[in-house]
């Protein structure tokens, strides 16, 4: 029970509290660039918890019985784009031939995450929050998850600021900031959740 | 020493496992892609023009193999593209005619405009034509900044002698980037055997766009055109003059009887037809189709041109079913 209770307060703390987008402000860039559209935010949301959970599997691994034991944690930076760029690959080539339809779909966003910042953070997080195995993992989905509820509400914001009048000068980039900063403002409120 | 071998063999032997994980992996999950798709892009002039209307030569080529898009939308490689595609996909190539493009402005240069101020600005039309309504008097001519000439990728747009504007008819391709880069619309893209072009854009009243050309060829839709092609290609739309392409049979009707020479016609010098007398059946079609009517005969008699009537279109020539006519 207690273990049940732990994983919905790391769920609440991970997409809402500690966002990866608005409140850590990571991977900002597929955020703005990939919220044009619905489906194609919700192509990108999917492969990036799918990346983000594995690689936070990938790199406790690679941290607890590599880097850990051989006393080189302050190259956790190179080893970790190291496993999370292979990783990807790998996995974008596995998809490929063994489910066509999937790779369809997430294919063109795989390439695209494999330096994300937001993936590499939450592995870096992961080891310094001092997290277990199983919490890792669950960390990353979570992480995901967020990313993917954010990216949505911003690309159904812009969707609908398509057919409202924009003044000239702010169509565009300018205004997707703007509501960019007030989703942010917005999810400052969560953090006055008290959990546990 | 240590402090530094041991974290670079490891970081090495880490990279190493993953590049040789994946050297396997490319080989074991290796997916063909269709040989045809890569043969293609070859072919393609690999512009990137987007004349296709798809990304790029890439998205062009995976289209015409995986959506079966036309074979004839490359307009950089024209007929030539299209026949080595039709012979990598295996089916026949309907070759679609060329465009050139055609800038319907004879004004813009030194010598031939009206200036309203100086233009000092940024050197691209676009900042040019929204300065006050552009630095030539008038609203709708050519604004000389040469967006056309930058946004030609064949070099196929010169700037000749008196600052004005030449498609070379040889280099055009018909990618249409030029159109595109027009912020006031002047380039059209024509069939490269379309000859007769009308070389304004002013739907000003006439009075008003003769006095703002500085070149004074402008359209003053007088109408004059419209009522004397023989085909009914011509309409007057808001005091301009446009050309119907798909029914001009290059007469040059039109460009001999425009009173301010707003109509070019770019067959120089026109030759008359004549009739070889041995090889003519009288069959009367090329008097049929003649749109000035300056072919003569009886019905299995040789024909005869009026030479003062020719007009030199050649549509007997395209007609004549025993290619008894030639030009002199």
């Amino acid at each position: 029970m207690e273990f049940i209770s732990k994983i919905i307060i790391m769920a609440v703390s991970a997409i809402f509290i500690n966002n990866f987008v608005l409140s850590r402000f990571l991977g900002l860039c597929p955020y703005l660039g990939v919220s044009k559209k619905l489906d194609s935010a919700f192509g990108m949301g999917m492969a990036v918890i799918f990346v983000m959970s594995l690689a936070s599997a990938f790199t406790w691994i690679i941290n607890q019985y590599i880097l850990i034991p051989a006393g080189i944690e302050y190259l956790r930076t190179i080893a970790f784009i190291l496993t999370i760029a292979s990783l990807v690959q790998f996995v974008e080539m596995f998809i490929q031939k063994s489910a066509p339809a999937l790779y369809k779909s997430l294919g063109v966003y795989l390439p695209l995450i494999t330096t994300n910042c937001a993936v590499l953070g939450v592995a870096v997080i992961n080891i310094g929050d001092k997290l277990n195995f199983i919490e890792s993992i669950l960390n990353g989905f979570f992480g995901g998850l967020g990313f993917t509820v954010v990216l949505l509400m911003m690309a159904g914001i812009r969707e609908r600021l398509e057919k409202a009048e924009v003044p000239e000068s702010m169509q565009g980039m300018p205004i997707a900031l703007i509501i960019a900063g007030c989703m942010a403002l917005a999810f400052l409120g969560f953090s006055g959740l008290k959990l546990g | 020493m240590t402090i530094i071998l041991i974290p670079a063999l490891l970081i090495g032997a880490l990279a190493a496992v993953f590049g040789l994980v994946l050297a396997f992996a490319s080989k074991k999950f290796h997916v063909d892609v269709d040989p045809k798709i890569e043969q293609i892009i070859e072919v393609l002039p690999s512009a990137n023009c987007g004349a296709c209307a798809f990304s790029g030569c890439a998205g062009y080529a995976e289209a015409i193999v995986q959506k079966g898009a036309d074979i004839t939308m490359c307009a950089p490689g024209g007929a030539d593209v299209a026949k080595k595609i039709a012979e990598i996909m295996g089916v026949k190539a309907s070759s679609k005619e060329r465009n050139i493009a055609v800038i319907h402005c004879q004004s813009g240069g030194y010598n031939n405009t009206f200036f309203r101020y100086e233009y000092k600005g940024i050197e691209t039309c676009k900042a040019a034509a929204v300065l006050a309504g552009g630095p030539n008097l008038c609203n709708w001519g050519c604004v000389f900044q040469n967006d056309c000439v930058k946004a030609c990728k064949f070099d196929a747009i010169i700037v000749n002698e008196e600052g004005l504007r030449v498609v070379l008819e040889d280099k055009c391709t018909g990618c249409g980037a030029c159109m595109r880069a027009c912020p006031r619309s002047l380039i059209e893209m024509v069939p490269v055997s379309k000859k007769v072009h009308v070389l304004c854009a002013s739907r000003d009243k006439g009075p008003i766009a003769k006095k703002a050309c500085g070149n004074s060829t402008a359209c003053i839709g007088c109408g004059i055109c419209s009522k004397k092609c023989p085909v009914q290609a011509i309409t007057i739309v808001n005091n301009l003059a446009i050309i119907d392409y798909t029914k001009c049979i290059n007469c040059g009707i039109c460009a001999q009887a425009c009173p301010t020479k707003a109509i070019f016609d770019r067959k120089q010098p026109r030759k008359k037809a004549f009739i070889q007398e041995d090889l003519c059946i009288g069959c009367t079609i090329c008097a049929k189709k003649c749109p000035v009517q300056a072919i003569s005969g009886e019905l299995k008699q040789a024909h005869k041109v009026d030479a003062d009537k020719c007009v030199g279109c050649e549509v007997c020539v395209e007609k004549c079913p025993k290619k008894a006519i030639i030009m002199k």
